[in-house]
C-alpha cells in the first residue's frame, strides 16, 4: 500500500470519526460542519473528474452546482406547497423524497452539462475557460432574473426532505447519508480512472495526437467526462442545498465555481481524496480564520497564493510525496 | 416605440460598449503579449474606481480623480506584476486562474478592510451634469457622451500606440515570437510589467467612469470582468480590434435586449409575464450571442487559431 493510499484510508476513517465522536458529545454544530465538508468534497470529486484526468479547467461548475441545488429547491417547494409542477400534458408532482430528488438533480444536471459541453468543448485552453465561466454566469442571471422561484432571494424549505427509513433531520444521520453518497462516488471515481475510458482521457490530456491516432475521439472522451463530472456535481448541490434548506442563486455565482476549483487544488488536481483535503481545510480554515477577522479571506487568498507559487501538488503532494502526473 | 427612445437606446448601448472595450483591451493585450488569463482584471477596475472617489472626496476634483484612478490602476498592476504574475507566465492556464482568484480574495477583503462595507459615491463633475440636445430632439445626458468620447479617444490612442509606436512594435514582436525579441535586446520583463500596468490603467479609468454612473463597492468589477471574459472570446482572445468589436456589440446587444425583449414579448403575451420571459432571455442574450459566434468561428471573429 503506498503512502498516497494509507492516507487516503486515514483520511475516510477521520471524517467518519469525527462527526461520530460529535455525536457522542452532543454536538450537532460540528456534524453539521462535517456534512458540509463532505458534500462539498463530493463537488469537488465531480470537478476532479474533468480537471484531474481530462485536464479540463471548467471555472463553470458552479452552473451544476446551482441546477442541482435548484431541482431540489423547485421539487421540495411544489411538494410542500401542494402544487404540481404542471398539469398538462401529464400530471408531475413534487416530491420530499431525497431519492427522486438525487436523479432529477443527477439528469438534469448531466443534460445542461451535455449542451455546455458539446459547445465549449470545440475550443481549448483559456478560451474553454472563460466560456465555462460565461455559461455559468449566464444561469447565474438567469436564476436571479427567474421570480417564479425566488429571483434573487432564493428558495427556502420548510422541513428536509425525507429518505425512506432515516431521519434526515437527525444531523448524524443527514452525515451518513452524505457521507456514504462520497463513498460510493470516490470508489467510482477511482474505478473511473483506471478503466479504459479514464486512460484514453487522461491520454488525451497528455498527448491529444497519439489518441486520435488510435482510432479515438479526444472530443467525444471529453464531453462524456464533462457530463459525468457535472452529474456529480449537480448530486452534490441537491444535498448542500437540503443541508441548508436553501438555494439561491450565489450557489450558481462564478464564485461558487472558484471555491470548488480552490477544494480540488488546495487537496492536489487529479489525487482520487484531493477534494476531501481541500473541502475540509477549506470549512476549518473558515471556521478558525472567520472567528479571528472578518477578512478572512485576505488570508485565505494569501495562502492559496503561496501554494500556487511555490506548493504545486497540493496539500496531499506535499504530505505524500509522490508525484502525480498531471501537465 | 419612438425613434427617440431607440436612438438613446443606441447611446446607452455605445456607452457600455465603449466601457467594455477599456476592460477588454487590458485582458486581450495580457493574454495576447504574455499569455496569460488573468481574473484580477476586475479588481483593478475596482481599484481605480475607489481612488477615484477617495480623491474626489478630498479634493472635489473629478480631473484629478481621474488621473488617480489612472495611476493608482497602474502602480497596482505594476506592483502584482513583479510580485505575482510574473512567476505565473510558464505555469499552465490552471495555475494561472487560481493566483488570479486568490488576488481577487486579497484586493476585495483588503477594500472591505480599507474602506468598509458600504459603497461609495462617486459624483458626475458639474460641467457634465446635465443632458444635451442632441439634433433630432434627444436629450441624452452629457457625461454619458463624454465617457462615449474618451473611450472612443482611448481606442484611437491605443490603436495608434501599437500600431505606430516603438513600444507597439516591440509588443506586437512579444506576441509573435518573446525569445527573439528578447535575443534583440529588447528588456522583455520590463515589457511585461509595461503592458501590464497599462491594461490596468485602462481597467482603472474604465472603473473610474463607471462609478460616476454607478456606485463605487467591493466587487463591482467582476461581472465587468466576465462580460469583458465574453467580448474577448467574441472578438478572438489577443485581438484588439476584435476586443473593440466584440464590446460594441456585447453592449449594443444587452442594452437593447434588456429595453425592447419585454416590449416583444409584449406582443403576444400579457404585460406580466411578458416582463418576466423578456427579462430573463434578455439577461442571457449576450451568452447566446456568444455561443453562435462560438459555432461559426471557434476562435472569435478576429482570433487566430486558439
Amino acid at each position: 500500500m503506498t503512502r498516497e493510499n494509507l492516507f487516503n484510508w486515514a483520511l475516510a476513517l477521520a471524517l467518519l470519526a469525527v462527526p461520530l465522536w460529535a455525536n457522542a458529545m452532543d454536538e450537532p454544530f460540528i456534524i453539521t460542519l462535517a456534512t458540509k465538508v463532505a458534500i462539498l468534497a463530493l463537488a469537488g470529486v465531480g470537478l476532479n473528474i474533468a480537471l484531474g484526468i481530462g485536464g479540463l479547467v471548467s471555472l463553470g461548475h458552479a452552473a451544476f452546482f446551482g441546477i442541482g441545488g435548484y431541482a431540489m429547491g423547485i421539487l421540495a417547494a411544489h411538494a410542500q406547497n401542494y402544487e404540481p409542477l404542471m398539469e398538462v400534458p401529464f400530471l408531475i408532482e413534487g416530491t420530499n423524497q431525497m431519492p427522486v430528488i438525487w436523479l432529477v438533480a443527477t439528469v438534469a444536471s448531466a443534460l445542461v452539462a451535455l449542451v455546455i459541453g458539446a459547445l465549449s468543448l470545440r475550443t481549448s485552453g483559456v478560451y474553454f475557460i472563460m466560456i465555462t465561466l460565461a455559461f455559468g454566469q449566464m444561469l447565474y442571471y438567469f436564476a436571479i432574473s427567474w421570480s417564479a422561484y425566488g429571483g434573487e432571494d432564493g428558495l427556502s424549505i420548510w422541513v428536509r426532505n425525507e429518505f425512506p427509513g432515516l431521519n434526515t433531520l437527525d444531523p448524524i444521520q443527514f452525515f451518513m447519508i452524505a457521507y456514504v453518497i462520497l463513498c460510493l462516488v470516490l470508489v467510482f471515481s477511482a474505478r473511473l480512472g483506471r478503466s479504459p475510458f479514464g486512460l484514453a482521457l487522461a491520454a488525451a490530456r497528455q498527448t491529444e495526437e497519439r489518441v486520435m491516432t488510435v482510432g479515438l475521439t479526444p472530443f467525444h472522451l471529453r464531453l462524456v467526462a464533462f457530463v459525468i463530472s457535472g452529474a456529480i456535481t449537480g448530486l452534490a448541490g441537491a444535498l448542500y442545498a437540503d443541508l441548508n434548506r436553501f438555494v439561491s442563486p450565489t450557489m450558481l455565482s462564478w464564485h461558487t465555481s472558484g471555491e470548488i476549483m480552490v477544494f480540488v487544488i488546495i487537496g492536489g488536481v487529479g489525487r482520487l481524496f484531493g477534494p476531501v483535503v481541500g473541502a475540509a481545510v477549506y470549512i476549518l480554515l473558515e471556521h478558525l480564520l472567520g472567528g479571528i477577522s472578518e477578512y478572512w479571506q485576505i488570508f485565505l487568498g494569501l495562502l492559496l497564493l503561496l501554494m500556487v507559487l511555490f506548493a504545486r501538488g497540493g496539500l496531499i503532494g506535499a504530505l505524500t510525496g509522490r508525484e502525480v502526473a498531471h501537465d | 416605440m419612438s425613434i427617440v427612445l431607440i436612438l438613446e437606446q443606441i447611446l446607452n448601448g455605445l456607452q457600455f460598449g465603449v466601457m467594455l472595450f477599456l476592460m477588454a483591451a487590458g485582458l486581450t493585450l495580457v493574454f495576447g503579449v504574455m499569455g496569460l488569463i488573468n481574473l484580477a482584471h476586475g479588481a483593478l477596475y475596482m481599484v481605480g474606481a475607489f481612488a477615484a472617489a477617495a480623491v474626489a472626496g478630498l479634493t472635489g476634483s473629478f480631473l484629478l480623480a481621474l488621473i488617480a484612478s489612472l495611476a493608482a490602476a497602474a502602480a497596482a498592476g505594476a506592483v502584482v506584476e513583479i510580485a505575482v504574475i510574473r512567476r505565473l507566465y510558464d505555469r499552465d492556464h490552471l495555475d494561472q486562474v487560481l493566483a488570479t482568484f486568490a488576488l481577487i480574495l486579497i484586493f476585495s477583503e483588503g477594500t472591505r478592510w480599507i474602506f468598509g462595507s458600504f459603497p461609495l459615491f462617486l459624483d458626475v463633475p458639474a460641467a457634465l451634469a446635465g443632458p444635451l440636445s442632441l439634433p433630432g430632439g434627444i436629450e441624452y445626458p452629457a457625461y454619458r457622451l463624454a465617457i462615449i468620447g474618451i473611450g472612443l479617444v482611448v481606442a484611437a490612442l491605443l490603436f495608434w500606440l501599437i500600431a505606430r509606436t516603438r513600444i507597439g512594435i516591440q509588443i506586437r514582436a512579444g506576441e509573435a515570437d518573446r525569445e527573439m525579441i528578447a535575443a534583440l535586446g529588447v528588456d522583455i520583463s520590463r515589457l511585461y510589467t509595461l503592458v501590464f500596468a497599462l491594461g490596468a490603467a485602462l481597467a482603472g479609468l474604465a472603473g473610474a467612469l463607471v462609478g460616476a454612473i454607478q456606485s463605487v463597492q467591493v466587487g463591482m468589477g467582476e461581472p465587468v470582468l466576465i462580460l469583458a471574459f465574453v467580448v474577448i472570446v467574441i472578438g478572438g482572445i489577443g485581438s484588439i480590434k476584435g476586443a473593440l468589436v466584440g464590446a460594441l456589440l456585447v453592449g449594443l446587444t444587452d442594452t437593447l435586449g434588456k429595453v425592447f425583449l419585454p416590449q416583444f414579448f409584449g406582443l403576444f403575451l400579457e404585460p406580466a409575464s411578458a416582463a418576466s420571459v423578456g427579462a430573463s432571455l434578455a439577461s442571457m442574450l449576450i451568452y447566446i450571442l456568444m455561443a453562435a459566434v462560438l459555432l461559426v468561428r471557434p476562435s472569435g471573429l478576429y482570433g487566430g487559431s486558439a
